[in-house]
């Protein structure tokens, strides 16, 4: 319950956390709301030396929409992007995975960019990054990549964030089309055992699933399917090359099941918003 | 008063923070404890290096186990003991050999909390890693690893109770036998107050005292005292401040309790611990943990005419104080439930294995048998295409049978059970409920309907029969009330809360006695330097058991008080009545004293009967001449999606025959809880190991406790059959809704799967668990 | 050892403290305000659930350094006086504690919804209590008492 020792530092601006992190490189990490990082070093599974709260950088937490995209600062918290009139508006799908992260209380201190660049396969937020075509903006002491959410998931907690890098932003092209997420949570641990969002398009759609493989996932048998006018009935590919391992929470069966499951339900919501 | 739903007194300081428990006692001067335990489920200690602990700065000692057993520290006691019991010597940390994953091997003393941890760290400790056995099935095999070197092929105890040749006999005649494999699984009890504590030796007075989670200070203190530490009971002080929540867990005498007060001394100062969640998984002890074979046999008519039951019992690698008593009187005595079973044997086995010791859980034993009957019933019920509400109705106990002497060793004072059924089937609108369950199943919704009439035993118990059985300890309980002289009251009481809301009830009883204000009435619990002696809170036994201990002193009381009355009003004594607070004298209005009063003449002393002693108070000790039986019958609907598996508790009816309730808002209070904790155990909890013995459901975050969306709003009732045996004709209220809600629930989704024709699967009953047995049964179609 | 400052129920408080320390301890060890408390220690049980700058946050799951200059309400703010908040006299109404460890974060997570969602539906209710768990009520009394100072708060 009580962390390892560290140095605090806290950023005073994203330069400076950069700075930090290459002063203090992999003795560091970085703290954004701390719902991912403070658990596991209060179990002192992670004991990092230095922390770089990014909690004081101005301008890091806002949600704006400019040029077809809305760009989302890394330290928006869930709760914000769940309730933010422009998220709701623009990318609803967001909107309506922050609602399911967690609780109200993680909700209010959880940060998009401290979720995404955690990368539990098991998040939600994951899944609507993949099913938006959503990007990550990373910021290193050069400059900045912006890089699609089908590479930035690599694997379990994995990333394309590189060393001396930092997730600074999120950007969702607008999108108003029909979508749904559908979700089957632990009931312990609320995160997802199956989640499956899906972004329709004008042809076809974008599909993604969490918690039942090492990463996130777009399910590429069920766009294709959806593509070629399958309608609900896509989701029966939802399993379709994708490699499922027995563990606690069931077999693969029962994996290869819930995918096609919820991916059928999310269709289903998402296609009777159309 | 009596009867009454009496807002709590205690309500104040909980709501607006300022509850005092033990974490939030801070003495001057306190260390802070950190335990090294073992990773191995069962590992030799060939040696433990705290150099590098004891160099840290803000580090004040470290001692082990051989520490521990050098300076004079005796092993933790059982406290019932059956005919040829295995007993292992207990060390509060491991001397030898560690034989579970948590348990105790060296503690840190440290300036803070933090660096306790941090130095617990850097505690080497040089393991021989040995085999381990995690089940108790397993232990029992031929060449398993041995957890001790004193219980021969792990077996801890055998015991059994009712006819064998009898029994065997009427499975061997009977038309039908349906015979079952049950488990019931591992339970984590997670009160939600972690387990703490902080000793405090004072070496001017040489007197220790003891902060900690307890559910009997009393208990605590003599055993501590008494048989592990050799400390006089009266320079020893045991204070169970607010407690967060027990359910059995807090009962035990527990490893670092012990070692905080020998440290305390050790050191010179004050030492206090503090349980994370990750150590409460890992050394609270566990609940239920059972494998049972049942044979259930009927005559042609459907009436029970024999039931065997042989049960593997798991105790975890040590005995705790009441664990040989969960496995057999607390459940091989409830196999007879409502039901007129002319002929009964159980056996049980229990076994050591390398995980957390297992003792009492909500319930402890009654919930065990409960399911065994309830389950079994229902199985049975498919098997001879009887409806289950009336398969039970054919088997309930008449009600002029009693007292009823069931065929394992339980005499029932009293009961009527099929109101109780009637209600609960009138409340869930049962023939209505199957029509619509049948309409659903041919859309290929699956609604499940399970019922569980249950009996429980409860108010322990006599102290002379549970002698006879084994126990260490009588069962009795404490009640002093104390007048002063302005007439308010104080009650001590040996009964302890820790949730259950005594500080009103026992009020309550009082007020109701003698007539004054609730706010007269001050009741003092959990400190055994204000309390004469006690048993403490477990086994619903406050209300039935404490309560009657009060109301006794409060009638020795009034009857004081009644002859200074008469002494005053110059009448004879058996002329003085007392009602609503006053005495009169009968026929004779006007001619009256108030109980103030008469509380100020008993201290005043100037017009007393000159044969009495002045003052008013009594202490009491109530001895209960038999259990408690509380019984009901509960309903649970479910709706099963068969496309994932997912168990939706959509309704939840509960009749219950608690006698009469002193407080009905507490008495639902507790139901309520009760049936989430044993809804929980049908459809989420289980604590698993891996066959390592590394427990995989070690925190909340993998060990689903029930949340608030899990559950529907409980329609609850009752019947009221007073219990003839104490005063006040109370029952126990605290574990019914456990004892009856894991088969209520467990049936109503085996139900709902009836027409896959899955006839049982065992708890908890989780999605996955559920769709592959559908796919299963689809398959074999 | 860093400096930092928290207005705790209206008062600023200033302390050194070590960086990790958590923002419950620093609540329960360096202010004595132990009604707060610790249930858990992966973010679970939400008996430590406080009030940052207006939201209901784990106080298990925050670092103290992290609310320096922020604002605090903790159980012990809740009251005015001696009357006490709706919700904490729709707990006592409701009988909507036991043994009250859970009750002050329950508290405190129930006032964060009824300032977002003043009518909550009972759905809404038990979803958003979804992160306190107490183990003695079953949550029903919880629930009805949610209800009721919500029903309370609207008059007022």
């Amino acid at each position: 319950m009580y962390p390892a020792s560290f140095a605090y530092h806290r950023a005073t601006s994203v330069s400076h956390a950069l700075e930090l992190l290459a002063t203090y490189g992999d003795d560091a990490k970085v703290l954004a709301g701390g719902h991912s990082l403070l658990p596991v070093m209060k179990l002192r599974f992670a004991a990092p030396a230095h922390l770089i709260d990014l909690g004081r950088v101005p301008g890091m937490s806002g949600i704006t929409e400019s040029g077809g995209v809305v760009t989302i600062g890394a330290m928006a918290r869930h709760a914000d992007v769940a309730s933010s009139a422009v998220v709701r508006a623009k990318a609803p799908l967001l909107a309506e995975v922050a609602g399911h992260i967690g609780d109200p209380m993680i909700r209010n201190m959880g940060t998009i960019g401290g979720s995404l660049a955690h990368a539990d396969p098991a998040a939600d937020l994951p899944a609507a990054m993949l099913a938006l075509g959503a990007s990550v903006v990373l910021q290193g002491k050069g400059g900045s990549r912006t890089v699609g959410a089908d590479q930035f998931f690599v694997d379990t907690f994995q990333t394309a964030l590189g060393a001396g890098e930092l997730l600074v932003a999120v950007q969702v092209p607008v999108s108003s089309a029909a979508c749904a997420y559908a979700k089957h949570p632990d009931p312990a641990s609320g995160y997802a055992i199956a989640g499956v969002a899906i972004q329709l398009g004008a042809s076809g759609g974008r599909v993604a699933l969490t918690g039942l493989a090492p990463r996130p996932m777009r399910l590429a048998a069920v766009e294709a399917a959806l593509a070629a006018g399958a309608g609900a009935a896509a989701a029966d590919r939802a399993a379709d090359g994708v490699e499922f391992i027995e563990d606690a929470r069931g077999s693969a069966a029962y994996k290869a099941n819930l995918a096609r499951v919820f991916t059928q339900r999310a269709l289903t919501a998402a296609l009777a918003r159309k | 008063m009596i009867g009454a739903s009496v807002k709590r007194k205690e309500d104040g300081r909980f709501l607006t923070g300022r509850g005092k428990y033990t974490d939030d006692i801070t003495l001057p001067g306190q260390l802070h404890a950190a335990f090294v335990r073992s990773p191995y489920a069962h590992a030799k200690i060939r040696a433990v290096d705290a150099s590098a602990a004891r160099a840290m700065p803000g580090v004040r000692a470290v001692f082990t186990g051989a520490d521990l057993k050098a300076g004079g520290v005796n092993p933790i006691p059982v406290g019932w003991l059956h005919a040829g019991i295995n007993v292992a010597e207990h060390h509060a940390m491991a001397v030898d050999a560690a034989r579970y994953v948590g348990e105790a091997v060296a503690v840190v003393l440290a300036d803070s909390a933090a660096t306790a941890r941090d130095a617990a760290e850097a505690v080497a400790v040089d393991y021989e890693e040995l085999a381990a056995v995690v089940s108790a099935v397993d232990a029992l095999r031929a060449g398993a690893p041995q957890v001790h070197g004193n219980a021969a092929g792990n077996v801890a105890f055998t015991w059994q109770l009712g006819d064998a040749a009898g029994t065997d006999a009427a499975i061997k005649g009977a038309k039908t036998v349906v015979r079952q494999h049950l488990g019931n699984q591992r339970l984590i009890p997670n009160a939600i107050e972690p387990r703490a504590c902080l000793a405090s030796f004072d070496a001017a007075n040489d007197e220790l005292t003891l902060y900690v989670t307890s559910q009997n200070p009393h208990v605590h203190r003599l055993i501590m005292g008494a048989f592990v530490l050799g400390i006089p009971e009266q320079r020893f002080r045991v204070v169970a401040p607010d407690v967060g929540g027990g359910f059995g867990s807090k009962i035990f005498i527990y490893p670092e309790e012990v070692v905080a007060c020998w440290a305390s001394k050790q050191v010179g100062a004050p030492v206090k611990w503090t349980a994370t969640r990750s150590e409460a998984f890992l050394s609270d002890s566990h609940g239920r943990d059972h494998e049972t074979e049942v044979e259930m046999a009927f005559d042609a008519a459907g009436k029970i005419v024999g039931l065997r039951v042989h049960t593997v019992a798991n105790m975890g690698a040590h005995f705790t104080l009441f664990a040989p008593a969960v496995p057999t009187y607390l459940y091989g005595t409830l196999l007879s439930g409502q039901y007129d079973i002319p002929v009964i044997h159980v056996s049980v086995t229990a076994a050591y294995t390398n995980t957390v010791p297992v003792d009492a859980y909500r319930g402890a034993g009654r919930p065990e048998a409960t399911y065994v009957l309830e389950r079994t019933l229902d199985i049975a019920a498919g098997t001879l295409g009887v409806d289950p509400a009336e398969l039970r109705r054919r088997n309930f106990i008449a009600p002029t049978k009693f007292p009823y002497q069931t065929a394992v060793a339980l005499q029932y004072d009293s009961g009527n059970y099929a109101p109780a059924l009637d209600k609960a089937l009138g409340m869930v609108g049962y023939a209505q409920l199957r029509a619509e369950q049948a309409a659903a199943r041919a859309k290929g919704r699956y609604i499940g309907i399970g019922l569980s009439s249950y009996i429980e035993a409860c108010g322990l118990a006599p102290s002379h029969v549970v002698g006879s059985l084994g126990a260490q300890a009588g069962l009795y309980e404490s009640g002093a009330v104390r007048v002063h002289p302005t007439g308010k009251v104080t009650v001590l009481t040996g009964s302890h809360s820790h949730g259950q809301g005594h500080e009103t009830t026992f009020a309550q009883i009082v007020a109701h006695e003698l007539g004054c204000a609730l706010d007269d009435v001050e009741v003092v619990h959990g400190d055994t330097a204000k309390i004469p002696f006690g048993m403490g809170s477990y086994g619903s036994r406050s209300g039935a058991v404490g309560g009657s201990a009060l109301f006794m002193s409060i009638q020795k009381v009034k009857e004081k008080g009644r002859r200074i009355a008469a002494h005053q009003l110059e009448a004879a004594v058996e002329d003085v009545d007392f009602k609503d607070g006053t005495y009169f004298v009968k026929g004779a209005p006007g001619k009256q004293k108030g109980f103030g009063e008469i509380a100020l003449a008993a201290y005043l002393a100037h017009n007393i009967p000159g044969d009495m002693e002045p003052g008013l108070d009594s202490t009491s000790f109530f001895n209960p001449s038999n259990f408690v039986y509380p019984f009901g019958t509960h309903i649970a609907v479910v709706e099963v999606d068969p496309a994932t598996g997912h168990v939706a508790l959509t309704k939840y009816v509960a009749v219950d025959d608690f006698g009469n309730v002193i407080n009905p808002m507490i008495v639902d209070g507790q139901l309520h809880g009760g049936i989430a904790q044993g809804v929980a155990q049908a459809l989420w909890e289980g604590g698993v190991y891996d066959g390592n013995g590394q427990l995989l459901t070690g925190s909340m975050m993998t060990y689903a406790l029930p949340k608030a969306h899990f559950l529907p709003m409980v329609e609850s009732d009752r019947t009221v059959t007073p219990s003839p045996i104490n005063p006040l004709g109370v029952k126990g209220a605290g574990e019914a809704g456990t004892i009856a809600s894991t088969a209520a629930t467990a049936n109503a989704v085996l139900d709902a799967l009836a027409p896959f024709g899955i006839t049982h699967l065992d708890m908890p009953l989780t999605p996955a668990k559920i769709w592959a047995a559908i796919q299963t049964a689809r398959g074999g179609h | 050892m860093t400096q930092i400052t928290i207005t705790v129920n209206g008062k600023a408080e200033t302390r050194d403290v070590e960086p990790r320390t958590l923002l419950v301890h620093f609540l329960r060890e360096e202010l004595r305000l132990t009604g707060t408390h610790v249930g858990c220690d992966t973010s679970q049980c939400g008996a430590c659930t406080v009030h940052l700058d207006g939201r209901a946050v784990k106080s298990c799951t925050v670092l103290a350094v992290q609310a320096d200059g922020g604002a605090v309400t903790t159980i012990e703010g809740m009251a005015r006086g001696e009357v006490m908040h709706p919700l904490q006299a729709a707990f006592k109404e409701e009988h909507g504690l036991q043994c009250g460890f859970c009750t002050p974060g329950m508290i405190m997570s129930a006032a964060d919804l009824l300032a977002r969602t003043p009518q909550p539906t009972e759905a809404e209710i038990r979803g958003a209590l979804e992160g306190n768990l107490c183990r003695c009520t079953g949550y029903q009394n919880i629930v009805r008492a949610v209800q009721t100072a919500a029903r309370t708060m609207a008059k007022a």
